[in-house]
């Protein structure tokens, strides 16, 4: 009876001081800051219609549908965004094209944060050889410029949008372990680690529940800014035919390919570029909010 | 000294750094031992190997040769395994109350985390419980459980700090410097409640300090740490009443008294502490001393024990 009743009691007390849900205090805080807000928005925006992308264009039979008759016209009612030089609605690529950029930019992102980020945890906690050896060899990838190394292993790997990834992936790794290696050092030293240590914490459990948790702010930051860097960048290879291949519509190859006809057209760099902007500004808007809203200490 | 077993006895520990001009001689060969339930203070300034000593036992910093017999067991054997079995028993309360808790998370995640980690308590309700006893054991209001370590003052973050040394039912807690990051008004608390933690759950305590008023409130013997080295070790009262070492002497006389118009004879030591780098075989302490003979300059003291329990490192005693 005696400890049914403490049981109880825990039970109730727990209720009472239940823990202020961790994603409500998070939203809650987010919801201040009107930028993000903004930016949230936005990028809900765009992953709906780069999910119903089918929905709203055919693919076979508007995006990729050449109609020469039809070519380089101006935005119309029929044509929101114009016509490019093979006939096509402008609109409708920038839709599905927003597939192919939103995609390849997020996985490779994802891909060179997870690589990126393991080694930069690892080298900056346990220092000494682990860290001089595994810091030259970024040095290394970092003295050669990130579009030369992706064009490099594309042309090596041969083009194709899996390869095109791994590419982005690879030659956005050592920004990221130099980054995350740089904030675990701050974080390394402080008491708390060695309090972690002292109540029989595994490097694993004070790497992944301590140090993480206290030094991703920079990291997060840094997400955001190259999902940019990879749109661009992909715009880039695609120019050079190393990229996403015609007819496939992808935002930087469409900036690229609607530079010839920038005097009398301008509307065919305008909406590619328009597109990649609002990606990036939300992503910007939405990751520094995001910073800010996951920091117990700011209110 | 207490005649029975001692609980944690260390003999010979020795703390070498590397740097470029040499070995530093963080902490050179000290031995102590102490016995259950009671306290060893240890006393010295900033930079003597206090704090390095209370680290290196625990194996916090690898000690570079030694022993550090708890319990009987040669800890400085174990396995890293072994070892991290071994830290239930042995825990630490740190000096800075805002460094030493996670800024992120919430005060009953962290008491909770050692009985997670090492599985002590695997019902979560029942873990819950604990951690609301443990913190009513420390005097933190049941209210305070899911606020975050920036919302509370410092008395109360080193609450925190205790609660998560307490929470593993530890024999020995070294307590580096628990109190000198707070207000006076607070440390007393804080003290008061070491002290009556002590009685209750039968601690043992390393009580790391440069408050030599605190450590004699405290302590059962005291150890005085001069540039690595132990220079004196002896029973509280003894140690304050008859200090043998002549740096003892000028600590004790810096003490600060609560009278008015009462001379006091400050012994000012002149000078700097001398290098911890590669330091010669002589008293390390020869530069400052106003007893120093062409002896001090040659050789090296060791400790020896003047009186019963009274243990000095000084050829004027010799």
């Amino acid at each position: 009876m005696e400890i049914s009743q403490s049981k109880q009691d825990v039970i109730q007390k727990t209720k009472q001081y239940k823990k202020r849900s961790q994603i409500l205090e998070v939203w809650r805080r987010l919801k201040r800051n009107k930028a993000a807000l903004i930016g949230l928005a936005i990028v809900i925006l765009l992953f709906l219609m780069v999910i119903f992308a089918d929905v709203l264009y055919d693919y076979k039979g508007v995006v990729i549908k050449q109609n020469i008759p039809n070519r380089l016209q101006h935005p119309s009612l029929a044509h929101p965004f114009g016509t490019d030089e093979l006939g096509r609605d402008m609109l409708a690529r920038i839709i599905h094209g927003g597939r192919m950029s939103l995609s390849i930019s997020l996985v490779s992102v994802a891909f060179s944060l997870l690589i990126g980020g393991s080694l930069g945890a690892i080298t900056g906690y346990f220092g000494g050889r682990i860290d001089m050896v595994i810091m030259r060899i970024m040095d290394i990838f970092l003295a050669i410029p990130p579009t030369l190394l992706a064009i490099t292993i594309v042309a090596a790997l041969g083009p194709s949008t899996i390869n095109l990834v791994i590419a982005l992936a690879v030659s956005s790794v050592p920004t990221f372990s130099r980054i995350v290696r740089g904030s675990v050092l701050m974080v390394r030293d402080v008491e708390f680690i060695e309090a972690a240590k002292a109540i029989g914490a595994t490097n694993r459990t004070i790497i992944i529940e301590h140090i993480l948790p206290n030094s991703f702010a920079p990291v997060l930051v840094q997400t955001t800014l190259s999902v940019a860097v990879m749109i661009l960048t992909t715009a880039g290879l695609s120019f050079l035919g190393l990229g996403v291949q015609v007819p496939t519509p992808e935002w930087g190859f469409m900036l690229s390919s609607g530079r010839t006809y920038i005097r009398d057209h301008s509307y065919l760099t305008l909406f590619p570029g328009l597109a990649i902007m609002a990606t990036i500004l939300s992503l910007n808007l939405l990751g520094d909010g995001l910073r800010d809203a996951l920091d117990p200490r700011l209110k | 000294m207490s005649k029975q077993q001692p609980l944690l006895e260390v003999k010979n520990l020795k703390k070498y750094f590397q740097t470029p001009r040499g070995m530093l001689h963080a902490v050179d060969d000290v031995s102590f031992k102490i016995a259950e339930g009671k306290t060893l203070g240890v006393v010295g300034e900033s930079g003597c190997g206090k704090s390095t000593t209370g680290r290196a036992i625990l194996r916090l910093v690898e000690p570079t040769s030694g022993e550090v017999n708890f319990d009987g067991i040669d800890i400085l054997k174990l396995n890293p395994e072994q070892m991290r079995k071994m830290r239930q028993h042995m825990q630490i309360i740190f000096q800075d109350p805002y460094s030493s808790l996670d800024p992120r998370k919430t005060i009953s995640q962290t008491i909770e985390e050692p009985l997670r980690l090492n599985h002590i308590i695997p019902d979560k309700n029942a873990r819950i419980e604990r951690v609301f006893e443990l913190m009513e054991t420390v005097g933190l209001a049941e209210r305070l459980f899911n606020t975050y370590p920036h919302e509370l003052d410092g008395g109360r973050r080193q609450r925190i700090g205790i609660a998560r040394a307490l929470a593993l039912n530890p024999n020995f807690i070294v307590c580096d410097e628990p109190v000198s990051a707070l207000d006076v008004s607070i440390q007393a608390q804080i003290l008061n409640l070491l002290k009556e933690l002590q009685s209750r759950l039968n601690l043992t305590y390393m009580f790391i300090t440069h408050n030599l008023s605190v450590v004699n409130h405290f302590s059962d013997d005291i150890a005085v740490m001069y540039l690595g080295e132990m220079i004196e070790m002896a029973p509280a009262e003894d140690l304050f009443t008859q200090p043998l070492h002549p740096y003892t002497q000028a600590l004790l006389s810096a003490i600060p008294a609560p009278t008015l118009n009462k001379k006091m004879d400050r012994i000012i030591l002149k000078g700097e502490i001398a290098s911890p780098i590669e330091p010669k075989p002589i008293c390390r302490f020869a530069n400052r001393c106003i007893h120093m003979q062409d002896r001090c300059r040659k050789e090296h003291p060791e400790l020896i024990e003047a009186s019963t329990g009274h243990f000095v490192a000084c050829f004027l005693v010799q």
